[in-house]
């Protein structure tokens, strides 16, 4: 945290003391304890599809909320880093770095109904109904200063890793270009197969001469290793249940839904490296453990399970659930979801940044398109699926770069039916609800007569 | 002849009901063209028909066809994919890839042994390829739909339409006009345009033979003989190629009576 030097300073430090650490954290707090209450008191009824959510999505309510109340009195007492979803994060927590992944705030306006608006608005400056739906939401919030979170902070420094996608290398300089502020690019080279030693040690050197050195500067301050240490040992801890808790699925009836998922993945994406996020996944693979026991499923009727591939469409993320719920499919395991899990076997907390090499090289979007078959391919085993929906993302390329041959495959060589169904993450204009609907129910229907 | 089942087929350009018997045969039909009120021209269709066939009340009814969800005297409602996978299933006593060319979409399915649709794609978003595509067209060159299919066939060659998109095509139409194209070399530039948009679905889902052609447009010659020729296979055709959607989802309503 910087210390408060003039009187300016003292009035914002004051406003995040206030506001964000007595105030909203203690609203939030009471808010949390009444939800919990009610969450846990919440009974399925005899006409209902779904289970009540687990209560742990109170805390994650509370975790999130807070996380961008803070956002709103961090400039001035928090340097504020905006990285992409695939960024090394673990040298900027330790580093004190406020995080804002846009991304994740481009997926809550897309839940609550207010990314099209943003979208519009960075369409109306110029840039491309093509590029990605987050770019344009997070172009459109900084035009326009809209966004569901009252306010986000402004950026000291940038950084972008080119793990996911090249969209955010330009989306970065656009952001750069606009705050005027220090921007890191991350080079992952793309994996065909396995990484090789001489692209681990080219990402190390990139941790080493261009993330740390800027980053450390930007902070005003030297990276403590023994805080690195800490932050990483918190982030593959939380990451290592975050995968604990998408495998509870592999249970008949799951105990959760992919759908659910997407909302509780939350605080890996945007707190990983914090002893709050683990206690989290620890309170919520808790509560899972004991639906288990108790042969509770998610899904009410449970007779069908599918897997999903590429991001949700945030803004039917309710509709669809139901839909499919209705109809006895739990969407029981993602390939989305678990990108955020399956690397916590090559965190080592006794070497963070040459062990974070090798994590921010591997994951899904910088793998080869037979690496993401075979993860569809092991999840149809694992989690005894009897089909796939492979979301074919207007918005996300390199997701969705090789699903037809994917889908191909999954139908021709494991027999499971498998859908293609197009759509965009978060641009609702790309969502054409009766085909997509039929081609759903049409799908539904396959998985029935093959049962049958 | 007892009416066991009904099933109606509310899709966007026609409406359509058939009658079966308790052994699955059609017994009667009715078809016409689709009204705004879905509600209203299903519920009259429907007692027509049980009325003309003096079919008993209580009879069982599937609905398919976009309009599935709105016909209120349904037991059930179940996607013109499975329905359409039923109804040439039985009528033509195999299975195969089935092309449905309708009016607002096309669809290719794949349907096993059994009868049972194992796998199926859909035109996405874009009304080319499907029969709206040519009733739009024809009515811009201002051809009798029924014409459309003989006057292609007719032609010595074809003018290259380049724009699969229905309503870019006419810009390109008007063009071709205006530059003394003759219509019927256009008109085989159009069938061949949507029938390239079919062929590559068929190669997506996989064809595995006969190949089989359902759909209104089915009762137009060029695109069964230019889908033959373009993908080395024979066409087959069910009886009534119009009503196989509502004919399946009929067979589907006797199902639920035993």
């Amino acid at each position: 945290m910087n210390l408060p030097t003039t009187l300016s300073d003292l009035r914002v430090h004051g406003e995040h003391l206030l506001q964000f650490q007595v105030l909203g954290s203690t609203a939030l707090r009471v808010q949390r304890l009444r939800n919990e209450r009610k969450l846990g008191a919440l009974r399925m009824g005899p006409d209902d599809v779904l289970a009540p959510p687990p209560r742990a999505l109170a805390r994650m309510q509370e975790l999130m909320s807070r996380h961008y109340l803070e956002g709103r009195y961090a400039n001035g007492v928090r340097k504020v880093a905006w990285v992409t979803s695939g960024a090394p994060w673990e040298p900027l927590e330790a580093l004190g770095f406020f995080p804002v992944y846009p991304e994740n705030h481009a997926a809550l306006c897309g839940v609550r109904r207010r990314a099209e608006a943003n979208c519009e608005e960075a369409e109306a400056h110029g840039y491309s109904r093509d590029l990605c739906s987050y770019a344009r939401t997070d172009i459109g919030t900084v035009l326009s200063g809209e966004t569901p979170v009252g306010r986000l902070p402004r950026p000291d420094l940038l950084v972008c890793c080119n793990n996911i996608c090249q969209t955010v290398l330009y989306w970065y300089e656009v952001l750069a270009h606009h705050f005027d502020c220090p921007l890191v690019v991350i080079d992952t080279p793309f994996l065909y197969g396995e990484a090789q030693e001489h692209q681990v040690a080219y990402v190390r050197r990139q941790f080493d001469e261009e993330l740390v050195p800027t980053a450390e500067r930007v902070a005003g301050r030297t990276l403590d290793e023994r805080e690195l240490v800490r932050v990483m040992l918190e982030a593959r801890d939380a990451s290592q249940l975050w995968r604990e808790v998408l495998d509870r699925s592999r249970h008949r009836p799951a105990p959760m839904t992919a759908f659910d998922g997407f909302l509780l993945m939350g605080p890996i994406v945007n707190l990983r490296g914090r002893r709050a996020t683990t206690e989290f996944y620890r309170d919520l693979l808790a509560e899972l453990d004991a639906r288990v026991e108790r042969g509770v499923g998610a899904v009410a009727h449970e007779r069908y399970r599918v897997a999903w591939d590429n991001l949700p469409i945030w803004y039917r993320l309710s509709k669809l659930s139901k839909l499919l719920a209705g109809r006895g499919v739990n969407v029981v395991a993602s390939t989305y979801t678990y990108a955020w899990g399956e690397l916590a076997p090559l965190m080592d907390p006794t070497d963070p940044l040459g062990s974070g090499a090798r994590v921010y090289l591997h994951p899904i979007l910088n793998r080869s398109t037979g690496h993401k078959l075979e993860a569809m391919r092991t999840m149809v085993e694992g989690f005894s699926l009897d089909g796939v929906i492979l979301h074919s993302d207007r918005s996300c390329k390199p997701y969705s770069l090789g699903q037809i041959d994917q889908r191909d495959q999954i139908v021709d060589t494991l027999g499971v039916p498998a859908l293609l169904l197009e759509a965009d993450h978060n641009d609702p204009r790309a969502w054409s609800e009766e085909q997509s609907v039929n081609r759903i129910e049409a799908f539904i229907e396959m998985l029935e007569t093959a049962a049958s | 002849m007892t009416v066991a089942a009904l099933g109606i087929d509310a899709g966007s350009t026609t409406c359509k009901a058939v009658a079966v018997d308790a052994d699955g045969h059609s017994v009667g039909w009715r078809l016409e063209s689709a009204l705004p009120r879905v509600e209203a021209q299903t519920d009259a269709l429907l007692v027509a028909l049980a009325l003309e066939l003096g079919a008993a009340d209580g009879v069982p009814v599937v609905a398919t066809g976009y309009g599935r969800k709105l016909v209120r005297a349904a037991t059930r409602d179940v996607t013109e994919i499975t329905c359409h996978a039923r109804g040439v299933f039985a009528d033509l006593g195999t299975g195969g890839t089935l092309v449905d060319i309708g009016g607002q979409d096309a669809k290719v399915i794949r349907i096993d042994e059994r009868g049972r649709p194992v796998d199926f794609a859909m035109n996405d978003k874009c009304a080319a390829g499907t029969g709206r595509f040519l009733e739009y067209t024809a009515d811009r060159l201002h051809v009798p739909l029924d014409d459309l299919g003989p006057r292609s066939l007719a032609a010595p060659r074809a003018e290259h339409i380049s724009s699969t998109c229905t309503v870019f095509a006419e810009s390109e139409i008007v063009s071709l006009i205006a530059q003394g194209a003759d219509v019927d070399e256009i008109l085989l530039g159009l069938h061949r345009s949507l029938v390239s948009r079919i062929v590559a679905m068929v190669r997506g889902v996989g064809l595995t033979p006969p190949l089989l052609l359902s759909g209104g447009v089915a009762r137009n010659d060029a695109i069964r003989e230019l889908l033959g020729r373009e993908t080395g296979q024979p066409v087959r055709l069910p009886s009534a190629p119009q009503l196989m959607g509502a004919y399946g989802a009929a067979l589907l309503a006797l199902e639920l009576t035993r």
